[in-house]
Formats: structure tokens, sequence, C-alpha cells
């Protein structure tokens, strides 16, 4: 029995207290203003920051979960409020990043009744949740908030929502505050039971492989198995190519490495791919971003696969390994019986490409993303916490800014949400304070969410948000130039406010770059400035194009390293 | 009753032969949504849920779900890993005819509204075990329970009388011998 007399919504803040949570990013609403209240009665260690809009909360929330790896907590009241969380949701549920979000709602009795602000939350999230709750007993509270943590932080990690009635967070506590979580339907532990067999059958083909690659991605993030890759490339001298997600779980200036893969990554470790003997994947859901043609994806390679989710196998590719557990758990098992390749052929080949088809812009003509980030890289020595947004920007980021080490790369894969990278690198600055946070975004994105301006400014985070502003949702402008006989259509963001000014009307310093000789001089003030965030905008080209680009559906092998010179076909995968 | 009200759509149709009847058992917590957690899976992925029968376990904190779809096998075997990754499945497995016993019981009501009429009926559902569950002057209501093939057959032989309409409960699994269903 608790010793105090809680109600709900008490019993709901002394829990996640206890649970270690750090942050609460929120925004308040009538049916959430018990727990608001609280926030006010109970003693915790958890610091509470008011957004702007619930979605900029989801994905702080997001943003210190990638920097971290812990979950943060998402308070919001019900009906639109609940709804707004639903796109940052869905983000984290595809990068399985760790959350817990807390809806207020209805009272219990007018559920279903089209009641004030009500929605069905429940239901309106379940495919975009690793799993939810609607609590209906008050005395469960802490039972159900230990499982949702439970389960959002253990196995292939998601967001989970909690959904709680106003009667149920307002009513008498009087329950165990530590209730033992009760899920029998859920083993995140038999991930660390790697089947012997698998890794007998994996180091068969490991070690005889004379073109080998590895594969990094976000499960070997999630999983910390940093070291465990470092020592395997190191040891059996194999390439190591990285999903955007995996950016920086091996260091991107290893000699070993070949930067990201798929469709805007580098020439060289897609023709890995496409050339290699083995791909060993070490958690990536092969997404379709860098399969492109499923069915002539390694076609000349055996492939094994790493993955703590069991669904993921035989999803996009059958391999011909499956290793089912945890990536850390996984290698350690391959690294026991590994040892180096006859790989050096191979990897003079593959530097032969690296010579090739190296990543490189143009420094005329005109301010190019490419070089405001490739500056950005070199200013900060590849050593700060970069958010994306998504679009052209962010595959240059991909490319341009080199990831060295884990948890400093923070990027909307799967879902590719615009307006994420801004509030994202929001709660990567509340988690690391110490950290240099850059929020890179395109100048439609950073209109999804800039809102937040008033929270960075509010606590004075020392972020760098740079607005690289070329008046264009330049990504899909591409496609319309490559594949709709340049047919601009729905592209034109004629209108953009002057965003110096829109950063001075928060407070907040600006910088503002117009040439390509400006941006060393520019960006070195901008990074030396510290009294809270600053704004750094970069007029840039408006018709730029991201190469390489392997067009939406086609095998890798179709990979484009330049402008074509020929009409090219519509692509036949989605986006 | 006129017989234009009588409606039927019991009309067997020829199949895709790529399309396999799978059916499933999917044993779950008895927790609110979770019916809706397992159809999102089947509908994301454009299968439809042929027959479902629910029912509360023999402990009553779990539900047990007999799930019949037809669908291609070569997807079907990923949406049985995806329904089993939910947090309210305990487990998901799937039957074949061989290793397990599929019942549904029907219910169906026709016009019998003759002495000779209602000797012929009683007949045909004696013949296939079943019972009548309603008499009335003019209908009856029959129960017969078994294999799909064999409800199928009971309602064509009855297709001789007006069938008014047919209720069937979908199919329910159990595995053969010791196995757990």
């Amino acid at each position: 029995m608790a010793k105090q007399e809680f109600d709900g919504a008490q019993a709901l803040i002394k829990t996640l207290d206890d649970l270690g949570i750090e942050y609460i990013f929120g925004y308040s609403g009538g049916a959430a203003i018990p727990i608001f209240d609280a926030l006010e009665t109970v003693k915790t260690k958890m610091k509470f920051i008011l957004v702007r809009h619930e979605q900029g909360a989801v994905h702080m929330a997001d943003g210190y979960a990638r920097a971290t790896g812990k979950p943060a907590v998402v308070l919001v009241t019900s009906g639109p409020g609940a709804g707004n969380t639903v796109t940052g949701l869905m983000t984290a549920q595809m990068d399985s990043v760790p959350m817990i979000v807390l809806c207020g709602q209805q009272v219990t009795w007018m559920l279903g009744k089209d009641a004030f602000q009500e929605a069905d939350i429940f239901g309106i999230t379940m495919p975009v949740v690793k799993h939810n709750f609607l609590v209906k007993v008050t005395n469960d509270i802490p039972k159900v908030a230990r499982e949702a943590y439970h389960i959002a932080t253990t196995g292939r990690p998601g967001p989970v929502l909690i959904d709680l009635p106003k009667d149920i967070t307002q009513g008498p506590f009087s329950g165990n505050l530590d209730p033992e979580i009760d899920l029998p339907g859920y083993h995140p532990e038999q991930a660390f039971n790697i089947d012997p067999l698998a890794i007998d059958e994996a180091i068969q083909l490991i070690m005889q492989s004379r073109r080998p690659v590895i594969l990094a991605g976000q499960g070997c993030m999630i999983a910390r198995a940093g070291e465990e890759l470092l020592h395997l490339a190191e040891t059996l001298h194999c390439p190591v190519t990285s999903t955007l997600l995996g950016k920086g779980i091996f260091p991107e200036t290893h000699d070993l490495s070949l930067g990201m893969l798929g469709m805007h990554g580098t020439a060289y470790a897609n023709k890995a791919i496409v050339e290699a003997d083995l791909i060993l994947n070490v958690g990536s859901r092969f997404d379709d971003r860098i399969i492109g043609q499923a069915d002539k994806f390694g076609a000349s390679a055996r492939i094994i696969h790493i993955d703590i989710d069991p669904a993921e196998m035989n999803k996009m590719i059958v391999p011909d390994v499956q290793i089912i557990g945890d990536a850390k758990a996984s290698l350690k098992e391959l690294n026991k019986r590994i040892s180096r390749l006859e790989s050096d052929e191979w990897l003079t080949h593959l530097g032969t490409y690296k010579k090739k088809y190296p990543l490189a812009y143009r420094k005329q003509g005109g301010l190019r993303m490419q070089q405001v980030i490739d500056e950005l890289y070199n200013l900060t020595n590849g050593e700060a916490i970069v958010s994306t947004d998504v679009g052209q920007h962010q595959m240059w980021a991909a490319q341009f800014y080199r990831t060295n080490a884990p948890y400093k790369w923070l990027s909307s894969g799967g879902a590719g949400t615009m307006g994420f990278g801004f509030p994202a690198a929001i709660g990567a600055q509340f988690a690391c304070p110490d950290s240099l946070v850059i929020s890179i975004s395109g100048d439609g994105g950073f209109q999804m969410t800039l809102f937040e301006l008033a929270t960075a400014a509010l606590h004075k985070l020392p972020i760098k948000i740079v607005v690289l502003n070329n008046h264009y949702l330049g990504m899909v402008r591409q496609w319309q130039e490559l594949f709709f006989e340049n047919r601009e259509s729905g592209v034109d963001l004629e209108g953009n406010p002057d965003f110096c000014k829109l950063a001075g009307a928060y407070g907040i310093e600006s910088f503002n770059i117009k040439r390509p000789a400006d941006v060393t001089r520019i960006l070195e003030k901008a990074l030396a400035y510290n009294d809270g965030p600053c704004l750094i905008h970069a007029e840039c080209v408006k018709t730029d194009n991201v190469f390489p680009m392997i067009p939406a559906g086609a095998a890798l092998e179709d990979m484009l390293t330049e402008p074509p010179k020929h009409k090219m076909a519509k692509p036949t995968g989605s986006t | 009753m006129a017989k234009n009200t009588i409606t039927t759509t019991d009309t067997p149709q020829t199949q895709d032969p790529t399309e396999v009847l799978h059916t499933l058992s999917v044993y779950v917590n008895n927790t609110a949504g979770v019916l809706m957690r397992i159809c999102q899976v089947f509908a994301r992925r454009g299968f439809n849920i042929d027959s479902l029968v629910v029912s509360q376990g023999r402990d009553a904190r779990f539900s047990r779900m007999t799930i019949g779809i037809v669908g291609n096998p070569t997807g079907f075997v990923q949406i049985i890993k995806q329904v089993t990754k939910l947090i309210d499945v305990i487990h998901c497995f799937e039957h074949s005819a061989e290793n397990s016993v599929v019942k549904e019981m029907l219910l169906v009501k026709f016009l019998a509204e003759t002495a000779t009429q209602r000797t012929d009926a009683l007949q045909i559902v004696e013949h296939f075990g079943g019972k009548t569950v309603d008499l009335t002057p003019a209908s009856m209501v029959a129960m017969i329970t078994g294999d799909t093939p064999k409800v199928d057959a009971a309602i064509s032989m009855l297709g001789q009388f007006d069938i008014i309409e047919t209720v069937r409960t979908g199919k329910v699994v159990m595995a053969r011998g010791e196995q757990p269903t």
C-alpha cells in the first residue's frame, strides 16, 4: 500500500521518477490537468519542458533517446493534443526509438460518446506504436507505466503510448507503487540466446569469403555493439558500410569504412554490395532505400542477416543464414571464431572505386549546401551531434558530415519525417548539455516545426540551427527534373520568411551566408557564439541535385553517379 | 415467408490456385483491443479474414482465436511472425488439416410447410448427425457440426428446401495428440 495519500496522477509521476526518467516534454490541456498538477505536488528529479506543439515534444523525446539510448516521456492532453503526436510516434516506431507518450483522456464514462476533446487515441495509434495501453483502473497505473517502460526499452525498442482518462488519474490510489510487471507474451530476454548452429553456419560462410562487406544498421547502434563491430571488421579485414541510421556505429573515417549505402549512398558502398561474395548484415532491416530492386540485391553474395526481430527475416531479402538476436551478443559469438580473411585484393579493388567515385561538389556557380555541411564538418572536427531534417540536405549531410562515433547522427530514416530535425536537436541538447549540437534543415522542413525556436531560446540551448535555403522542396523538385520532364509541381516555396529576422523575433542571434567565400568565416563566428541558440541561414543554389542516386526500385548497379544524359523512365519503386 | 426474401450467398466460387486456406490458432491476452491489433496486421498486408472465432480461455486471463485466412503461403509465414511479435500475443500457430481437428457449427433455417417436407428434412439432418433446434408449422432450424466439407454438404442437401438463412460459427481448431493448439 502507498504510504502517502496519492491520486492516480501522483502515482504515475512517482513511478516515472522511480524508473529514472529525466525529461518530460509536453503541452498541457484539460484532460491532462491532474497529471500536470502531480508534476507540482510530487517531488521528483524530472524536468518538464513546455513545448509549443505536441509534434515538437515527440521529436524532442526522439532526439533525446537517439542521443542517449534512454527513453524520455511525452505528456499531452486528449483529442488534438494526442492526435498531434501521431507523426512523431510513427517516426519513432519506424526507427525503433524508445519513448513513453502519456495522453490525458476524457472521463471513462464519456468514452465513445464524442465528448469534448475525446479521440480514440488508443485505436488511432495502434499501428504506429510498439504497444499502447488504455488505463481503466487507477491502481493499475504504476504497473502499466512499468510495463510501458519495459516494452519501450527492451528487445527492438519503440514508442509506447498510455491513454489516461481523467477520472482514472484523479481517482484515489490505493495500490502498489512497485508492482511486478506481467507480460506473458513478451520475452525480450530470448534475444541473448544466440543459436550456436546459426553461428556455425555464419562462420563457415564468413571464413570462405574473399569479397566480404559488413552492413551495419540501427540494430547495431541500439545494441551498442560498436566495439564488437570494430573488432570484427579489423580482425577480418572486412569493409563496412552503414545504413543512414547506422552512421557512426563504425567510424566513417576508418580505412575500412565505405560510408553510407543505398539510394544516395556512396558509389563505392553500392558497388561493393553488387560485387561482394558475402554480405554480413548486422541489425539492418534491408530497407527499400538500401536494397533497391530486391531480387537483384547481393545477387552474387551469400547473405547473413543478424536481427533481433524474427519478423524481419525473409521480409525483404531471404538470407542464407539467419541469426536472430541482439547484435552485440551475436557479434561476440562470431568474434570468438574469426581470423583475418584474404581480402587484400578486394580492399585494393574497392580503393580504386573510392578514388574513381569520390563524394564531390563544385565550389563555383553559387553556394551549395554540400559546402556548408563540409565546412561544418571540418570546423567541428566531425565531433558534433548532427540532427537533420528530411530531403536533399539530409542526404548531403549524410555524405559530407562523416560520423565517427555512435549516437551523434540523428535523422528520421524509415518515416522520412520533415520537421523532425530541429526539435530532435533540442531533445539531444537537453540530453547532452555539454555537446555541440547542430541542427541541419532545409527551408521546407524547418518551417514545419520552427515554433520550437521559442523552446530553444527560453532554455538558452546552444544549438547551431542551420537552415539551408534553396526556396524549394528540393528532393521532389529533383525527381520532377529527372523523371517528370522537369514539370515542377507543388515544390516552389515562394513566400519563405526572412529566417534571420524570424530568429530575431524570438530573440535568437542569426548569421547569414550568401557566398561560397563567406562560408568558413561566418561558420567560425557562429560556432564561437555561446549565448544560447543561433540560426545560420545559407542562401543556396536553387536547383542542385543529389548524386549518386539509385532511382527507387532500381538495382544497385543502375546507380547514377552524375546527371543522366538521356531521359529517365519513371521509377518503379515508391518515392 | 415469401420466396423473394430468401437470400443465400453460399454459392461456391472457383479459387485462385496460389491462394491457400490457412488456419491459425492465436492465444492472446484477454484484454480490450487485442482483436483490433491482430486484424490490423492482416489488413495492412492485404489479407482478408475468412472466419474468426474468439472465446475466453480456460484461464480467463487469456483468449483463444481461430482465424481462417485465404492467402499466398509465402507472405503468410511473415504474417505469423508479425502477429507473434504483438505484445498481447502469447503464441500463434498454423495448423494443417492433417495435424489438427477442425470443426464448425451450422445453424440453418429453411421452410418446411408440409408433413412430407418435415420428414424429408429430419432425415437429412439426422444423416449429418445434426438436430432440429427450432420447429414451427412453416419452418425449421437445424444445427449441424463437423468439418467444412460436411457442413457444405449439409447445406447443399438442404438446398432442396427454401433456405431462409444460414449462420456458421467459423472454424475452431485443436491440435491432435499432445501438441498444444
